[in-house]
């Protein structure tokens, strides 16, 4: 018999006999405390995020939030950036990319969480060897709670898709928190409405 | 990279250093193993006791965890509902685990994805070891995943010239001090900033006299990173793999996982045949409470779901059986399966957390280690079932709702019924004084003993495996209060807080009853 044979052998002789019936999936409501684009900025400060205030226009507020970005690679339509996605051979790269700008499927106002897909950002690593990451999250795309999010037909759409919630983060050595861990250091959301 | 002690994430606590000792306490190293003997857990034990600045840094580091936990759940109304949602929708997975595993095969094949089956450890790694070679692949980068350990990954490829690179800051220390992790989550919670600063100095050439923990931090990262983006293979382990898609969860803070699977060209996720969820909506519940469980932060700052390979990438599942489906048929133990590995049970354990992970000998410690350690090697851990003060603080702070205290005492039948009674009673009786024997460690077996006594079904308090229940001792009627938990609530009567009414409610310091 193969390991495949074997195993499923053994556990279909060994599963527990019983009535033990899946239960439906009950999404309990979320307390949003009457502002549901507050409790998600609210949340993503508790993990670590921030908001980046865009007035004059998502260029001019990144160049300000970060004057010495040599490397900016941008996934949307609203910012130029001067590496471009489309032409990357390997994931590798990405490593010298000092901001990277994507645009969020959703987001999630119980844990200030967003919702990248391998569709929108182009290159997977990009979010990852980043030193900053800026996410534009359209407020009508902000769900209440991670079980309203995981109703959502994405997940059966992409390869690959990740729930980011404020940036890389460490406590390994005597619990001291350090952001920029193995990922980005910082991630700020930009609250810009779907063109 | 910033500092915030206000913050409330990733595994962050107890942000206070303690400052640097002159002279320097040598770091207490885990259980002395050999062969199959077995493991003395007091023994170590009672050498990390006698190491009070990492034992109190431990202790205190893990307990804020477990407070930090207690905070999530008071915000959130329907926790026991989740609790109770995952818990069966664990067992119900579990009955039928051969149907969902076979759908998860079939899904995960539909997406491109190639899928292997290891009978055991030395089959796991011969897999992967297989694959990489199909590839000329020579240097794979991981993430934490307590399987890989369980198979003793590492050592295996070391001996077929294959450099393993641990990502994970914790694993990665541990790897570079040549120790296995002491915890589930964070694997090197029980060495001090001063540790980290001599191992990184030994191994990878930093200043041994700057243990500022940004530093050290900082440093790992830079090292590892070249490494990271030049590794032919990147490998993971999974939290949870859904049947109705065919995709895996992996959930961590520091974003090695990630890099580890999205950066080189081939991704390896190990998973044990255990992971299995029935559907996506059914995340929904485990992700809200596995962090707050293990961190007491609401998520992991990544959680990710790989379904399938990128274009011109390859990914790999290898599905680890390893003892799973024989306890899968065992009447008393098999519900041990529907352990997610938060590390709840452990934080909050008094003999873990003033032992430390390396003191049980095994991959897995603390309370579930307790009940895993056995059904892999019931000689080599029948001593492991006393390390324990039976309180039922685990269980009430599982998630899934295992029954880990009861299943504790059912080992220490098993194993009173298969070793000399002489035995049993003389390593049950060490456990206990080594944690009666440090006035620390005394008073919180003291409030977990009398909190036992409201949770424990009677027999267990009755028969004479109980080192509380010798013959001729009452069971004492338990205070609602102990003076030490009294004075940790108060301050010593400075915040005058009024101790919650209900009998049911335990204490003002471990509000985990129900
Ligand atoms: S037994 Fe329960 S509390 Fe312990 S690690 Fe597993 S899921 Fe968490």
């Amino acid at each position: 018999m193969s390991a495949r044979e074997e195993i499923m052998a053994a556990v279909r002789a060994n599963q527990p006999a019983g009535d033990f019936p899946l239960p439906e999936t009950v999404v309990f409501p979320m307390d949003e405390r009457g502002n549901r684009t507050e409790f998600f900025l609210h949340n993503l400060g508790v993990m670590g995020g921030s908001e980046l205030y865009v007035v004059d226009g998502l260029e001019s507020a990144v160049q300000s939030a970060f004057p010495d970005a040599a490397v900016i690679a941008s996934a949307v339509p609203e910012l130029q950036g001067n590496r471009d996605l489309s032409t990357v051979a390997e994931q590798a790269d990405l490593h010298d990319v000092d901001v990277a700008v994507v645009r969020a499927v959703l987001a999630v106002g119980e844990t200030g969480s967003v919702l990248l897909a391998d569709s929108d950002i182009v290159v997977n690593s990009l979010v990852y060897l980043a030193q900053h990451l800026v996410v534009l999250v359209d407020p009508d795309d902000i769900v209440p709670g991670l079980q309203d999010a995981y109703l959502s037909p994405e997940f059966q759409q992409h390869a690959y898709l990740a729930f980011h919630s404020g940036p890389s983060a460490t406590a390994d050595i005597e619990g001291v928190l350090i952001h920029g861990a193995q990922g980005v250091r910082t991630l700020q959301v930009a609250l810009i409405p779907r063109s | 990279m910033s500092l915030n002690h206000h913050l409330r994430h990733a595994e962050a606590a107890s942000p206070e250093a303690i400052p640097d000792q002159q002279p320097r306490e040598p770091q207490p190293r885990g259980a002395k193993v050999h062969g199959n003997h077995p493991v003395d857990h007091d023994e170590a034990a009672a050498r990390f006791i006698a190491a009070p600045h990492h034992e109190h840094m431990h202790d205190s580091r893990l307990w804020d965890l477990r407070q930090q936990r207690d905070a999530q759940m008071h915000g959130i109304e329907e926790w026991e509902e989740l609790r109770e949602h995952a818990s069966r929708v664990k067992s119900h997975t579990l009955a039928n685990l051969g149907d969902y595993l076979e759908q998860f095969t079939a899904a995960a094949q539909a997406n491109g994805v190639h899928v292997h089956w290891a009978r055991d450890a030395a089959e796991h790694n011969q897999i992967v070891h297989s694959i990489m070679s199909d590839h000329g692949a020579r240097s794979l980068i991981k993430s934490k995943s307590m399987l890989t350990e369980e198979c003793g990954f590492r050592e295996y490829m070391a001996g077929v010239g294959i450099e393993v690179i641990e990502t994970d800051l914790g694993e990665r220390i541990q790897q570079l001090d040549d120790e296995p992790p002491s915890h589930i989550v964070v694997p090197a919670t029980h060495k001090l900033r001063t540790d980290v600063a001599q191992v990184f100095a030994r191994t990878l050439g930093t200043d041994p006299n700057n243990s500022e923990v940004h530093y050290l931090a900082e440093q790992q990262r830079e090292k590892t990173r070249p490494l990271i983006l030049q590794a032919d293979v990147g490998m993971t382990g999974a939290n949870f793999a859904i049947a109705e898609n065919g995709a895996i969860a992996v959930c961590t803070n520091e974003g090695n996982a990630d890099l580890s699977a999205n950066v080189p060209p081939l991704h390896i996720a190990s998973i044990g045949i255990e992971k299995i969820i029935p559907r996506v909506a059914d995340l929904g519940v485990f992700i809200r409470l596995l962090s707050r469980s293990a961190l007491g932060s609401p998520i992991t700052q990544y959680t990710s779901h790989f379904r399938g390979p990128r274009p011109g990438a390859e990914m790999h599942f290898v599905m680890v059986d390893n003892g799973r489906s024989e306890r899968l048929g065992d009447e008393t133990f098999w519900s041990s399966l529907k352990c997610i590995r938060c590390s709840a049970c452990m934080n909050t354990c008094p003999v873990f957390r003033r032992s430390g992970g390396l003191s049980y000998g095994a991959t897995y410690s603390g309370p579930i280690g307790l009940i895993l350690d056995p059904t892999m090697n019931r000689r080599k851990y029948s001593k492991l079932p006393y390390a324990s003060t039976l309180n039922g603080s685990c269980t009430n702070v599982c998630p899934v709702k295992i029954n880990i205290h009861e299943q504790i005492f059912e080992w220490r039948k098993v194993m009173a019924s298969e070793h000399q009674p002489a035995v049993a009673e003389r390593a049950m009786m060490k456990a206990a004084g080594v944690v009666l024997s440090n006035p620390r460690a005394y008073r919180a077996a003291v409030a977990g003993a009398d909190r036992a006594l409201r949770v424990l079904p009677q027999f267990a308090v009755d028969i004479p495996l109980n080192p509380w229940a010798t013959p001729g001792r009452e069971t004492p009627q338990a205070p609602r209060e102990t003076f030490h938990e009294w004075y940790r609530r108060t301050d010593g009567g400075r915040i005058d807080t009024e101790l919650p009414a209900s009998g049911e409610d335990g204490s003002g310091t471990e509000e985990d009853q129900g």
